[in-house]
């Protein structure tokens, strides 16, 4: 029997962004928050010894211990699902601040285009122009009644950067200026200028000046130090929920936050949302958690299973394309990039910051012509500098050997002589692309495994492609002597690193029928329930989710708090 | 010490004899498990191994957690291929790799400490990663048994006293899956061998490697600095590394 606590008004599940920002925006009001996390505590002190690259990158040590707890996965359901038994192709954050605290920082805004895809594709191109079984649609929100909250993201996080020529109208400039430019930075510049695109500094977390934001924290400036990604950063000059919105929650005396506590389910009864039931790792002993209000803000996965194992909403299911907890699972389609040696040449790469980059938008949403192509959207190209760290990074030409006196050779010459355009390429969805419960596989305390289901498709292979092409042309504009373009994307492969940019799941929409949460983030069959993340997503953008999930998480404290004062659905 | 590993050499010289000449040898049968007792280990002579062993800084790092001696000296030959010395710097023997490797394998690494090892196995696709019970310090001692009997097989000689050309040879088949085993994926084994190779090169110091710090110096990278926001708008800078010890 569970140890049953007092009532809370809010309790959230998972304090990475979305919690943080969940929990800081509620306990400033006056509500009582209670923040469950399964991983341990973390502060800036504990970075004293990150410069790393074994422990920390390699080795994964912020990272969920997938001993504990993975996922299944398999290409499609002929294939038999099998756990991702190590990390490869995504990373799971674990610990207070979560992903918050391993991401690189870049910082971006959807496209106006991202949340009417539907229908401006239909308008623009005709219904043919969507294949039958991609499940693109609205979001039920539009870019313009999303923009305030990106403007309380931005400037909660002192996000670093210049206005974007092809972006979304902005209400008002970034907090802080753009990041120092790097000679091949400018080289970036130079050559996207030549060939008429319009080239801006990625907007980065990593704050270019020190800054104080508008809850009062300061925070120093970045330092260069190039252990961004898979790292906390020990000048808390990266925004990490750590160093932002967990301290001003904190400080109001009305948050309550528990370390180590493993949730398993949502308790309801009569469709509402009764509290959480969850595990005390350090002693072993079962919590129930009565509240007026549950928050899901875990990683994409866990909100799902989460969902799942707790029998609350619809389960998608495939074969009739009807339900909608797993729906519309989508990724990032990163492989379309190239990289360009430069003989004469050698660059400081191993230096940087995470979101130390920059970037076009010609190639993303809907921002070029796409009657004669054979896919929608598209994804940034970028030009980044983020640290080659030496274990990670020995850049050789394709087709040379990969050991021996021939590469030994070859990658201490090109280690410095190496730049790569990367791509942040859209991930649409498709009616065969889901998430679910593994009939075999369990997690440690026995519940099932999420089982995902998904590959890439023509639509990924033709982006891929065309995006390779265009990352070749400007590595070509800035003098690379050679090229290798990598433009055959292959089926997805979970053991090689891609992205950490996991979408869906619980997706929002204006329809219950075709989706799981509102604007608001709201359940639509349990009122009382939000599921914040990047979950909500119907379709991936080509960008960095992050600044999406954090304006949709203020967007979603607003909401619980009307919900709080008057109750009822919100939208 | 020096008395009783002479006197296991002199066993093992004898018994290598002995195989030979009565003209045991494992053919290319592949039969369940691995093959091990009737294949000796080349623990090679004593000047051979002082030769190998970094004399410059007596480390008392440098002994063994997991490997035995013979097995260290396979990891010490096979890493040394994959990062020969030459004009351009020293290779993965002097870095101290097959330290760094016999320490790993005997930690929470070795172990699978963090990775899902819970039934049931199956065969998967490769794009949906390992999926084996082995762990990796398992893996990685079948697989030197395998290098060393396919070395046997192809060279009646331990892999430690064939040619340079010859190692190559052997480490081509295991990453090549041209070697035929019913125990591990040679590749599997060549692709863990290469990587562990990589991070005893290039990881901090303290983990028993990149000694000195030379393995970042050969390629420029300054490893564990403060900031670089005084050089991040410059041209290429070339730094004198400094690692973690310098942060205690």
């Amino acid at each position: 029997m569970a140890k049953k606590l007092p009532k809370t008004d809010v309790v959230i599940v998972g304090v990475g962004w979305g919690g943080g920002i969940i929990a800081s925006e509620l306990t400033k009001k006056g509500l009582n928050v209670v923040g469950l996390e399964k991983g341990e505590e973390r502060h800036t002190e504990d970075y004293y010894m990150v410069h790393d690259e074994l422990r920390y990158a390699i080795r994964y040590e912020l990272m969920q211990d997938l001993s504990k707890d993975t996922l299944t996965f398999r290409r499609n359901e002929k294939i038999r699902a099998l756990p991702m038994r190590q990390y490869g192709s995504f990373l799971l954050g674990e610990g207070l601040g979560g992903a918050g605290v391993h991401w690189n920082g870049m910082t971006f805004r959807f496209l106006p285009y991202d949340f009417e895809i539907r229908s401006r594709t239909i308008e623009k191109y005709g219904k043919n122009k969507v294949p039958a079984d991609m499940t693109i649609q609205d979001w039920g929100i539009t870019y313009d009644e999303l923009e305030p909250y990106y403007d309380q993201f931005e400037k909660m996080a002192g996000i670093s950067g210049e206005e974007n020529p092809l972006g979304g109208k902005r209400s008002d400039k970034y907090p802080t200026g753009p990041m120092k430019q790097s000679p091949q930075l400018k080289m970036f510049k130079k050559a996207t200028e030549n060939l008429k695109y319009h080239p801006y500094m990625i907007p980065s977390a990593n704050l270019s000046e020190n800054y104080t934001n508008p809850d009062g924290i300061a925070r120093a400036a970045c330092q260069y130090c190039a252990f961004c990604e898979r790292f906390g950063c020990e000048y808390g000059a990266k925004a990490d929920p750590v160093v932002t919105v967990i301290p001003v929650a904190n400080k109001t005396g009305k948050f309550d936050l528990r370390t180590h506590s493993w949730v398993r389910r949502v308790l309801h009864k009569d469709g509402k949302a009764t509290g959480v039931l969850y595990t005390d790792l350090t002693t072993g002993e079962e919590i129930e958690q009565p509240a007026d209000v549950v928050v899901l803000t875990s990683y994409v996965f866990n909100n799902v299973k989460t969902l799942l194992n707790s029998k609350i909403g619809r389960p998608y299911d495939p074969a009739t394309g009807t339900g909608v907890i797993g729906k519309n699972y989508a990724y990032q389609v990163v492989k379309g990039a190239a990289s360009g040696y430069f003989k004469d040449k050698q660059f400081n790469n191993f230096a940087g910051a995470g979101a130390l980059g920059m970037v076009i938008d010609d190639f993303n949403g809907d921002n070029f012509d796409h009657t004669d192509l054979d896919f929608i959207h598209g994804g940034y190209l970028s030009l980044t500098q983020t640290g080659k760290r030496p274990i990670a990074n020995n850049p050789i030409p394709k087709g040379s050997p990969t050991w021996g006196k021939e590469f030994k050779e070859k990658s201490l010459n090109y280690i410095n002589r190496t730049l790569s355009i990367g791509v942040q390429g859209a991930s649409m969805p498709y009616k065969h692309h889901y998430l679910d419960l593994d009939p075999v596989y369990k997690d440690t305390f026995g519940d099932p495994l999420v089982r995902m289901t998904f590959d890439f498709e023509d639509q990924d292979r033709s982006l891929a492609k065309f995006t390779a092409q265009k990352c070749s042309e400007i590595l070509k504009e800035m003098g690379a002597d050679k090229i290798d373009a990598m433009e055959e994307l292959g089926p997805y492969d979970i053991t090689v690193y891609q992205s950490t940019h996991n979408t869906g799941g619980v997706i929002m929409g204006a329809d219950p029928e075709t989706s799981a949460v509102n604007n608001y983030s709201q359940m639509w069959d349990m009122d009382n329930l939000f599921v914040v993340g990047a979950t909500a997503f119907p379709h991936n953008g080509g960008y960095n989710p992050t600044g999406t999930v954090g304006a949709l998480a203020y967007r979603a404290a607003e909401g619980i708090m009307k919900y709080h004062k008057n109750g009822g659905m919100l939208a | 010490m020096a008395d009783e590993n002479q006197s296991k050499h002199g066993e093992d010289v004898s018994r290598r004899k002995f195989l030979k000449n009565s003209g045991i040898a494992v053919g290319g049968l592949a039969v369940g498990g691995v093959i091990g007792s009737m294949i000796p280990w080349d623990v090679g002579d004593k000047e051979e191994q002082k030769a190998t062993k970094n004399v410059k800084n007596k480390s008392y790092n440098q002994a063994l957690m997991y490997l035995s001696q013979a097995e260290f000296k396979t990891t010490e030959a096979a890493t040394e291929r994959i990062f020969p010395k030459d004009e351009h710097g020293p290779g993965a023997g002097d870095l101290g790799v097959a330290y760094y490797i016999d320490h790993q394998l005997a930690g929470s690494y070795g172990f699978n400490a963090r990775d899902y090892m819970e039934p049931p196995f199956f065969h998967g696709e490769k794009v949906q990663g390992y999926q084996g019970r082995l762990k990796r310090r398992e893996i990685f001692r079948v697989g030197l048994r395998e290098m060393q009997n396919y070395s046997h097989q192809k060279h009646k000689k331990g892999f430690t006293e064939i040619t340079e050309d010859q190692q190559d040879n052997i480490l081509k088949d295991f990453q090549e899956d041209k070697v035929k085993l019913s125990t591990i994926s040679p590749s599997g084994f060549f692709n863990l061998l290469r990587s562990m190779t990589l991070e005893g090169l290039y990881s901090d110091p303290l983990y028993g490697g990149n000694i000195d710090m030379e393995g970042w110096r050969m390629r420029n990278y300054p490893g564990d600095q403060m900031g670089y926001t005084d050089i991040i708008e410059g041209d290429f800078k070339k730094m004198e590394p400094s690692s973690l010890r310098d942060h205690m």
